[in-house]
């Protein structure tokens, strides 16, 4: 199993979990394994095919975008960090 | 017993002496440029001296030189007022055994009557000495960075949840000028967290109320107020005032894409902060050398997954510590000292009081900082974060 770390704005979808574990070898399957779990966050996550433009994945704190996207390897023991936009400042 | 005049006449035959405008060219030599070394006083020392001359006075010069110039082959070149302590130093350094030292016959007077260029040494007053000393005992601050944040000037978007700690923290540390743009009024439901403001304020401008607030801390600090929201349309006005650093304390996606853009073609570091009930982000934006905003995200979310914190809430004390590691980052950037977030996105999580890093890469399909940009000029923030499709 892998850690998934879920940002606050994400919370309400995962019971109000702050990590959940997920099954699964790549990045894609992890999200499949979450969104099969939680299904209100596929709309938050994923956008077609792909991850949502507004969202970021990283696996061991580098972008899935600069691996190797959705079929970046995740290893056991690594920790999966999802990552929305904030704007708050104020 | 031979007379002064005798000695000085009989030491001058020892050394080597320059006239100014040997020595002018000498100093003006890019490749053999030698040390130049002002042996007089130091109340002489600060009235003026010659671009790039280190002081040591005369008393000290034997002591101190090692240490300055380790080599015994280093070119120096030694000047006084008029050239006789040089000359009496000149024979010492020989004697210590530096092969390579000239002495500046007419001195500093001689300089200065030619018209060749003087630089007047800045320095700390006693009350900016005792004010900043906690600054001036630490290596990476000290007089010289104590005098630069003294001469940088900041600009803070928003003097809300961050800009409140920032605004403080920057200008407690002597930044001489911040620039604060904010167009609210302070209300009841800020002080929860918006600690430049205070009861007696509700009701007035937030801009006013923080540039009180902070004058109050450090008369030293030049405030300059922009009592509104900055937008497409006043954004480059704002900029040309001259700001070195900016603070993003923003509270929508609109304007953070409007600053990061602003950044990029006005070549400004953008020090970015965001908050959300327990969790906060902070990195620093440079512009051509680490990745931007639009690197990082490249499109905003729909606003029904974006909740601001006037919507979703904010732990009262967790814009403090971001905007207090906003102002860090900002006085790193101000003084050239450390390692900034350049690159790094560093996430704060209050409730497991975790922090976490990740990488930051600039995407060389950046549409504003990429390899080509396809956008070049502001674009309709509003419309561009309103979650409907546009073109850009």
């Amino acid at each position: 199993m892998k850690t998934v770390r879920i940002p606050p704005a994400l919370r309400s979808e995962t019971e109000g979990k702050r990590e959940v574990h997920a099954a699964g070898g790549t990045v894609r399957e992890l999200l499949d394994d979450l969104v099969s779990r939680f299904p209100s966050l596929r709309s938050q996550l994923v956008d077609g095919d792909d991850i949502a433009p507004f969202v970021n994945v990283y696996v061991e704190g580098e972008d899935v975008r600069t691996l190797d996207g959705l079929e970046t390897e995740v290893h056991d023991g690594s920790t999966v960090i999802l990552l929305p936009a904030m704007a708050g400042g104020a | 017993m031979p007379s002064y005049r005798d000695l000085l006449q009989q030491v001058k035959a020892e050394i080597d002496e320059v006239d100014v405008s040997r020595a002018r060219e000498i100093v003006d030599a890019p490749d053999e440029r030698p040390l130049v070394v002002d042996v007089r006083e130091l109340d002489e020392w600060t009235e003026g001296r010659i671009p790039g001359a280190i002081h040591i006075p005369r008393g000290n010069l034997e002591s101190r030189i090692e240490r300055a110039a380790p080599d015994r082959a280093q070119p120096i070149l030694l000047y006084c007022a008029v050239g006789n302590r040089s000359a009496f130093a000149a024979k010492s350094l020989g004697e210590l055994g530096y092969e390579n030292v000239t002495s500046l016959a007419g001195g500093y007077t001689d300089w200065k009557r030619n018209g060749f260029p003087t630089e007047v040494p800045r320095s700390l007053d006693a009350a900016k000495r005792q004010r900043y000393s906690r600054h001036l005992l630490i290596p990476e601050v000290g007089e010289e960075g104590q005098l630069k944040l003294l001469d940088s000037r900041i600009l803070l978007i928003g003097a809300g949840g961050l800009g409140s700690p920032a605004s403080l923290y920057l200008a407690a540390a002597g930044v001489g000028r911040l620039g604060i743009v904010d167009d609210d009024v302070v209300d009841a439901s800020n002080l929860q967290r918006q600690i430049a403001h205070s009861t007696e304020r509700l009701g007035e401008s937030k801009a006013d109320s923080a540039k009180r607030t902070i004058e109050a801390l450090n008369p030293d600090v030049d405030v300059v107020t922009y009592k509104e929201r900055i937008t497409s349309e006043n954004i480059d006005r704002i900029l040309a005032d001259g700001w070195d650093v900016i603070v993003d304390g923003a509270d929508n996606f609109a304007t953070r894409y409007l600053l990061n853009d602003a950044s990029v073609w006005h070549d400004i570091p953008l020090v970015h902060g965001s908050i959300y009930r327990f969790e906060g982000q902070v990195t620093v934006f440079t512009p051509h050398q680490g990745p931007c905003y639009r690197c990082l995200f490249p499109q905003p979310p729909p606003p029904e997954l974006a909740p601001s914190c006037a919507e979703g809430g904010v732990l009262g004390v967790l814009p403090g510590i971001v905007g207090s590691l906003q102002a860090s980052e900002a006085l790193k950037i101000a003084l050239g000292a450390g390692e900034t977030l350049t690159g790094r996105l560093l996430l704060f999580d209050a409730l497991a009081t975790e922090f976490n890093e990740v990488t930051l890469r600039r995407d060389p399909d950046c549409p504003v900082c990429g390899e080509h940009p396809t956008i070049t000029e502001y674009i309709d923030y509003v419309e561009f974060c309103s979650g409907r499709p546009t073109h850009a």
